[in-house]
């Protein structure tokens, strides 16, 4: 059904539809017309779910530890401030093995107060043992809702799904809303191994000595290496049901069947003004290939290696940054690509921090200096005023 | 796995046979975390959820709603903390879960310190105790928190003092607990021989003696209102209690004195609050 839809709502809808019974709740700009969509879908029975009012992130991520640990699907929302304040529980969610599914807005973090977009919050948490996927467009909010519970459920591990604040959170785009029937199809209810039972009482995260605790943290990072394929896999039926799928990541190139010696790689909603800006130049014959990243934990080491190896520039575009080392993508990407004998040069571009607007004009800049710096400093600052 | 005389190994006990097997645990971390045992035993023979320091009130909230939507309303979610979880860091969830009325039992042990990480002051605390972060000179030189009044503002339906020195008392309170819906509060005095400078074989006289000395008076308090004195304490004199505790061997008279006063005012609010007078 097509539908007109903010991501926030993108978001509810996709709850609903994945038969969540356990929703726990705390406000926060711009999170929050994700779990006022969810109070009205609860109080008018529309949605059979127990929603938990709570005084506190940190007691939001709490309550659905409790409630995934019964074994019922569970969701909760937030951004910025609200996911740094979690911190100690995104280790106990993966810790303990729990598929929550948790929708995150890309929100910057204070002082001073701001509350536009930038990713420095979800990157942050990256070795939290989170998987985390990256969304472009309303509708790739929604449907990656539903892969997140699929895989979350494979592998027994939480999914963060991560949308701009704004530019997705609270954007109208028209998109294809799934029935209740094609979803039950796709995604069956989930079948726990392991819950809290008084008919058979076991006691779960007990003193964990050296002894166990090693092997548990193996057992964690086994789960994320095979949530490599299974995203693959769940992402591939997704695209056999409904016709859309995103892969780990997207290769536009410029110049249908060519590879281009450049790549602009790019994540989250910028990846739209990129896919305009690059066609742009590509008309003017600045022949510049585009390449979307989707899945950030697991790290597709592998798959970053294939795609970008082939270019001798890769210009990586981030929102985001870690204080004394840079944008936190192209880092990552920089070691992904390390060993290789023949490797790209990474030009690291910070921009739009703080939701400051990326441009066409702001892509074509970006494009620019790539070609003109044969040598690029660590960070690349894009319009920074001096 | 607990020390030789620990309160809170007798008060778990206490619980659940006012309890039964029937109910899903939370336990944030506090000594109970060791007392359990470690992976891959268990003490307990029902199903026990470990969880982070200050997430009490809110993980039993996740338990009761997921059994809830299973259907399943007879076993009961119970929280079980130490005063660390529940007077300090836990305060604000088990805030949170009050409000709401939450379908939980929540239990605190008291043994009044930080005791697992080594006898450090929290809130519950009295005033006068040393502990590693309140060393003499310096011993605590603030009251005790009223946890029960706090709980007790926000009208969940019961909330109760218990000790383990009073096993009849305390049982009867767990199982009026067990008859009520909403958020049920229970505060159960467990000695601490190792963090209070106390020989263990104490443990229970010494509860005993706080009781008695209405140091720590066993009441009950129905919807955030009625209050209800459920032991007459038979003593006056707080020394026999103090003198027994290695925590309290620095005080002078002077401060015996603010101490004595303290629990002179206290029992004749609760009995203001009581309608004794």
């Amino acid at each position: 059904m097509r539908r007109v839809l903010e991501g926030s709502f993108a978001v509810s809808h996709a709850v609903e539809l994945a038969r969540v019974g356990v929703i726990s709740a705390y406000p926060i700009t711009p999170q929050t017309h994700i779990v006022e969509l969810l109070a009205e879908f609860v109080a008018s029975g529309r949605m059979n779910a127990k929603y938990l009012r709570v005084e506190s992130e940190f007691s939001a991520m709490a309550a659905v530890i409790g409630s995934a640990s019964c074994g019922v699907r569970s969701f909760t929302a937030t951004s910025s401030h609200g996911l740094a304040l979690m911190h100690e529980l995104l280790h106990w969610t993966s810790g303990a093995r729990l598929p929550i599914v948790m929708a995150e807005v890309n929100r910057a973090l204070g002082p001073g107060w701001n509350i536009w977009a930038d990713q420095t919050d979800s990157l942050s948490q990256r070795d939290t043992g989170w998987i985390q996927l990256y969304c472009e467009n309303v509708q790739e909010v929604f449907d990656t809702m539903l892969v997140a519970y699929k895989l979350a459920e494979t592998v027994s591990l939480p999914v963060m799904v991560a949308m701009d604040a704004f530019f997705l959170s609270h954007t109208c785009e028209p998109m294809d809303l799934l029935s209740q029937s094609d979803v039950d199809g796709f995604l069956p209810p989930w079948r726990p191994v392991e819950i809290l039972d008084t008919t058979d009482p076991k006691s779960f995260h007990s003193l964990s000595p050296p002894d166990y605790y090693m092997e548990f943290r193996h057992k964690i990072q086994r789960a994320m290496e095979e949530a490599l394929a299974a995203y693959v896999e769940i992402d591939a039926e997704y695209g056999r049901r409904f016709g859309r799928s995103y892969g780990i990541c997207e290769v536009v190139p410029a110049e249908e069947g060519a590879r281009s010696s450049m790549a602009l790689v790019t994540t989250g909603s910028v990846t739209g003004t990129a896919r305009a800006a690059l066609a742009e130049l590509a008309r003017e014959g600045k022949k510049v290939d585009l390449v979307k990243l989707k899945l950030f934990r697991p790290f597709p080491q592998e798959e970053i290696r294939k795609v970008l190896a082939p270019y001798s520039r890769v210009a990586v575009l981030d929102r985001n940054l870690s204080f004394g080392s840079g944008g936190i993508f192209a880092q990552e990407i920089r070691a992904a690509l390390g060993g290789l004998e023949h490797r790209p040069v990474v030009y690291s571009f910070v921009a739009g921090l703080g939701g400051r607007d990326i441009t066409p004009e702001t892509i074509a800049s970006v494009v620019d200096r790539a070609v003109r710096e044969a040598c690029p400093a660590d960070i690349l600052w894009v319009d920074l005023r001096e | 796995m607990a020390c030789p005389g620990c309160g809170a190994a007798i008060a778990m006990r206490l619980l659940l046979k006012g309890l039964g097997e029937k109910a899903i645990f939370a336990i944030p971390a506090c000594c109970w975390t060791i007392i359990a045992g470690p992976f891959p035993y268990t003490a307990l023979k029902v199903p026990v959820l470990h969880t982070a320091f200050e997430t009490g009130g809110a993980v039993a909230s996740g338990i009761r709603a997921a059994l809830d939507m299973k259907g399943d309303t007879e076993t009961r979610v119970v929280t079980w903390a130490g005063d660390g979880g529940t007077f300090d860091i836990g305060l604000q969830a088990l805030s949170g879960a009050a409000e709401r009325n939450e379908d939980i039992l929540y239990v605190c042990y008291d043994n009044e310190a930080y005791m697992n990480t080594g006898v450090q002051s929290s809130s519950a605390t009295p005033y006068g105790a040393w502990t590693t972060t309140t060393p003499v000179p310096t011993a605590k030189r603030s009251r005790k928190k009223d946890i029960i009044g706090i709980l007790a503002a926000h009208g969940i339906p019961y909330a109760a003092t218990a000790s383990i020195a009073y096993p009849e008392d305390l049982i009867c309170k767990v199982r009026k607990a067990v008859s009520i819906r909403g958020t049920r509060f229970l505060h159960i005095y467990a000695t601490c021989p190792t963090g209070w400078k106390a020989p263990s074989e104490t443990s229970v006289r010494l509860a005993r003696l706080a009781v008695r000395t209405r140091i720590f008076p066993l009441y009950e308090v129905e919807d955030g209102e009625r209050f209800t004195i459920t032991l007459e304490p038979d003593l006056c004199g707080i020394d026999e209690y103090c003198k027994a505790q290695g925590r309290f061997h620095h005080l002078g008279p002077e401060d015996m004195k603010r101490i004595q006063e303290d629990v002179d005012r206290n029992w004749r609010r609760l009995n203001v609050l009581a309608g004794k007078c």
